[in-house]
């Protein structure tokens, strides 16, 4: 007679299915197999049109080691970079490219799309492509982005929805323009920023998480408002006196000794603003306390599942408070980034749209703060790219180049990541 | 129970632990006065770890020490001898673990009272003997336990006092040694018949025959792998299972509402593999979706609107753009009647109708023209005893007709209750198709994945098992 425990019949492991590509999953796939084919094909086409040889050099005329500059035919280079490009492109839609092997050649298809362009781009101009400016500018142009992500990705985490990041961002680069024209001091403006920047927050949290307002329409309203008080201050105030509240001090240039010295990384990475290497530090501290802190838990649990949250005793509302002030805090630094860690001078929509794409950079990197830190990162470049093509005498509109950033944006949310999974109850007011 | 736990504000009375009245205005009170609550709808982050989940709002200091929590786990864990895995992501555990793990945190804070709503309504039969199992070692442990059900045989089972609770008032206490039909007049207030008068099936042929049927879940597992089976007309096949095991995917691949990966459906000859829901209601089946509140009816629209949300462009109710209100309310009036739906007026919006009138309601809908097949999910879920005697009935009732119904159930009461063939699905499979009167412990092995033949055996092999569900 068999004796079998009825119980050892039962399954206590993990449910794993047979699992076909997921509907989500083989979108995604053949949409950015299809943007990398499209891609290489108008690469390849766009190859035809260069006009000679292009240059990269590695160095700038100021640099203490002097690099060779490296000079490729265009046409070719385009050419062979549009085909790998198209290659990938074509794995990605065939199905055959799997794990790992996945994800370097997508990295790969993005240095072809990358250096092919330029390549084009750069052919027969009389100036070599600046390698160095490239990167300085990069980091430059992407370290507000950073705050401002690392602002969105603490909000979202902890159930709101951060649109008026570009809001936070002006007024905290207006406040450390004043603050830092009056007193003269660098270190009374940047707190005066991010006192801006968690004034703005506060706004923000009061009305979604206590008056529960639609957190998208508030966040637009908030944007205006901003643009429309900074915007107001400045005709009124500022403009008639801006040789006394619009002459603020700019933040010098710190060289890391040792580093900075490295040829063609050094000056571009280690020798920058302070908020640079703020921008870096606050990455890890954001990193560390999501996912390292009792704080942290909190808050992804407040975004997750606010219910739960509420039956073990957690606040909340005081936690998505806290979330969003130190959000705030954040982007009140990524806003004074564009007066005293540029030019000391604020003018009117001084941010131009930087926020949103901070946003955008928050969804692209799923909502984790490093993962967003790197596609801050990639918009830098973009933007860097563009300006840079500019100056090169690029053989298309400059109207286009300005475009470059934003398209880029456009393509990378809609081909190359697709639909991602957010916080569970972002967006969604908690009440009882 | 939410005022209980905190989570709610009690307008009037008091809440009296070891003598003391007691208020609590946030669920750390009631933690901190010893009350831990099972939820229905499981309090667990999905996308954390069991272990963070255990930690949460008692992390033990500002920096979280994983290290220490697992290790608390797995004390707690073999401490009431319920196994989980410290480092399994909720979301990927099958239900019952996730229950063990909403035990565990009320555990984990010393609850001395603890409260399940509900417990049982996700489970399988053996995962119900294990949970009931776990309730009485606590209970010999010296805790006091609160259960909350709308089962009959579950309260009979295990409880040592009975109050019963109609409409937010106590209506009596009773001993765990009354009858059932004693507990369901207490219940809904008047004689209750639990059985249904069910004449015996008169099967003629075949009118839905699935061949093969593969689905995937919109992540892309496979949730039905091959099913194939016939429905006659006149008879009701059951299929029951645990909730999960590509029931849902199985009922809406009917309905058209997805695409089966491959397989074919035919209703009355015709297939319905590629058809919309549109074409497969217009062809003539009724469907009963399992999520009333989201799939069922538009929650703002009137009673009436709802009763011909499918019918919408018949001739019967609307002329070319413009409905024919007139007839729309007299078709309300007279479904109302004839279904027993106790609403003010058809003008209300549905929202403001009971859990069973809105089910009442979605049922007319179906039934209120001629159907080739009815798939009904969960139809009486939530439902009183009152209003489920009756929607059973009308279902039996559309059988009689010549409908081949596919009902699709988790209840292994409304199994017995109403099919003619049970089919048991277990991981999107078919374990086996079985008659009604299989023992309840055999279809509970079954539901578990265990082949007929073997559960048979097995049951056998343990004629000693503590009996909670018949």
């Amino acid at each position: 007679m068999t004796t079998v425990d009825p119980m050892s019949l039962m399954d206590d492991a993990p449910i794993h299915l047979e699992v076909t590509e997921s509907r989500a999953a083989r979108r995604a796939r053949l949409s950015t197999g299809g943007l990398l084919v499209a891609l290489g094909a108008v690469l390849a086409l766009l190859a035809f049109g260069a006009r000679g040889d292009a240059a990269f050099a590695l160095s700038d005329a100021f640099a203490t080691v002097p690099l060779p500059t490296i000079v490729v035919p265009g046409m070719a280079t385009a050419l062979m970079c549009g085909f790998l490009t198209a290659i990938v492109g074509a794995g990605f839609l065939s199905g055959k490219l799997t794990g790992s092997l996945r994800t370097w050649a997508a990295v790969v298809a993005g240095f072809a799309v990358a250096f092919g362009f330029i390549a084009w781009a750069g052919s027969g101009s009389a100036f070599p492509f600046p390698v160095a400016n490239q990167l300085s500018g990069t980091i430059v142009l992407a370290t507000p982005l950073v705050f401002g992500a690392l602002a969105g990705v603490l909000c979202e985490n902890a159930g709101v929805v951060n649109v008026s990041i570009e809001g936070e961002f002006l007024v905290a680069a207006f406040t450390a323009a004043t603050v830092g024209s009056i007193t003269g001091s660098l270190v009374a403006a940047l707190i005066a920023a991010m006192a801006a920047g968690v004034a703005m927050a506060a706004l923000l949290a009061l009305f979604s998480i206590k008056y529960l307002v639609d957190q998208v329409v508030l966040g637009v309203v908030l944007n205006l408002l901003a643009s429309g008080i900074t915007g107001f201050l400045f005709d009124q105030l500022i403009q008639p006196n801006s040789a006394t509240l619009n002459a603020a001090p700019q933040l010098p240039r710190v060289a890391i000794p040792g580093l900075s010295a490295i040829p063609l990384l050094g000056p571009a990475l280690f020798n920058q603003s302070p908020l640079v290497y703020l921008a870096v530090l606050a990455v890890v501290v954001v990193a560390l306390l999501l996912y390292r802190t009792r704080w942290g838990l909190r808050v992804r649990s407040v975004g997750e599942h606010p219910e739960a949250a509420d039956t073990v005793g957690i606040n909340v509302r005081r936690t998505r408070w806290m979330a969003v002030l130190v959000g705030g805090l954040f982007a009140g630094l990524g806003g004074a980034y564009f007066t005293i860690g540029s030019t000391g001078g604020f003018i009117k929509d001084i941010t131009v749209g930087n926020g949103f794409i901070a946003l955008a950079a928050v969804i692209m990197g799923r909502w984790h703060p490093v993962r967003a830190a790197f596609m801050a990162l990639f918009f830098g470049f973009v933007t860097q790219l563009a300006s840079q093509l500019q100056s090169l005498n690029a053989p298309m509109p400059s109207q286009f180049l300005l475009m470059l950033p934003y398209l880029a944006t456009i393509v990378a949310v809609a081909g190359l990541i697709g639909r991602s999974r957010g916080p569970k109850a972002d967006g969604v007011p908690y009440t009882k | 129970m939410n005022v209980l736990y905190g989570l709610l504000e009690p307008d009037d009375g008091e809440i009296i632990i070891d003598g003391s009245p007691r208020t609590f205005a946030n669920p750390r009170e009631a933690m901190a006065a010893g009350i831990g609550m099972v939820h229905q709808h499981f309090m667990l982050v999905d996308v954390f770890t069991v272990t963070e989940n255990l930690m949460l709002g008692r992390e033990g200091g500002p920096v979280l020490n994983p290290g220490a929590a697992r290790k608390r786990v797995q004390e707690l864990s073999s401490r009431y001898g319920m196994p989980v895995e410290p480092d399994a992501l909720v979301e990927d555990l099958p239900v019952g673990v996730q229950q063990r793990v909403e035990i565990l945190k009320a555990l984990a804070n010393d609850a001395r009272f603890l409260v399940f709503d509900e417990p049982t309504a996700v489970l399988t039969p053996q995962e119900i003997d294990d949970l009931m199992r776990v309730m009485q070692s606590l209970r010999d442990e010296g805790k006091g336990i609160v259960f909350i059900t709308h089962k009959l045989r579950e309260v009979r089972a295990i409880a040592d006092r009975i109050t019963v609770m109609r409409r937010g008032a106590i209506v009596g206490q009773a001993q765990p040694h009354s009858s059932e039909a004693d507990l369901a007049e207490l219940m809904v207030g008047r004689a209750v018949d639990l059985r249904v008068g069910k004449a015996p099936a008169h099967p003629a042929g075949t009118r839905l025959a699935v061949r093969d049927l593969r689905v995937a879940n919109s992540a892309g597992g496979i949730v039905v792998d091959g099913l194939s089976f016939d429905v006659a007309g006149g008879e009701i096949l059951c299929v029951a299972g645990v909730q999960g095991n590509g029931q849902s995917e199985l009922a809406d691949a009917l309905l058209g509402n997805i695409a089966p990966l491959s397989g074919e459906i035919l209703m009355d000859g015709v297939s319905l593999a590629k058809a919309s829901p549109h074409a497969t209601i217009t062809a003539g089946m009724g469907f009963v979706p399992e999520d009333r509140e989201t799939d069922g009816f538009v929650a703002s629209f009137s009673i009436a609107e709802n009763l011909i949300l499918n019918r919408s462009t018949d001739a019967e109710f609307a002329t070319g753009l413009a409905l024919n209100w007139g007839a729309i309310r007299d078709n309300a009036e007279a479904r109302k009647e004839e279904f027993d739906i106790r609403a003010q007026s058809v003008s209300d919006p549905i929202s403001s109708l009971s859990g069973g009138n809105k089910q009442k309601v979605i049922l007319a809908r179906e039934l209120s023209r001629p159907l080739a097949v009815l798939v009904a999910s969960q139809p009486t879920r939530g439902v009183d005893v009152g209003a489920i005697e009756f929607l059973h009935k009308r279902i039996v009732a559309e059988r009689d007709q010549g409908t081949a119904v596919l009902l699709v159930s988790t209840e292994l009461d409304e199994v017995e209750a109403l099919a003619d063939r049970v089919l048991v699905m277990y991981r999107g499979t078919l374990v086996g198709i079985v008659p009604p009167d299989t023992p309840r412990e055999v279809l509970g092995l079954m539901m578990a994945g265990v082949p007929f033949e073997e559960a048979t055996k097995v049951e056998a092999a343990t004629p000693t098992k503590e009996d909670f569900h018949g």
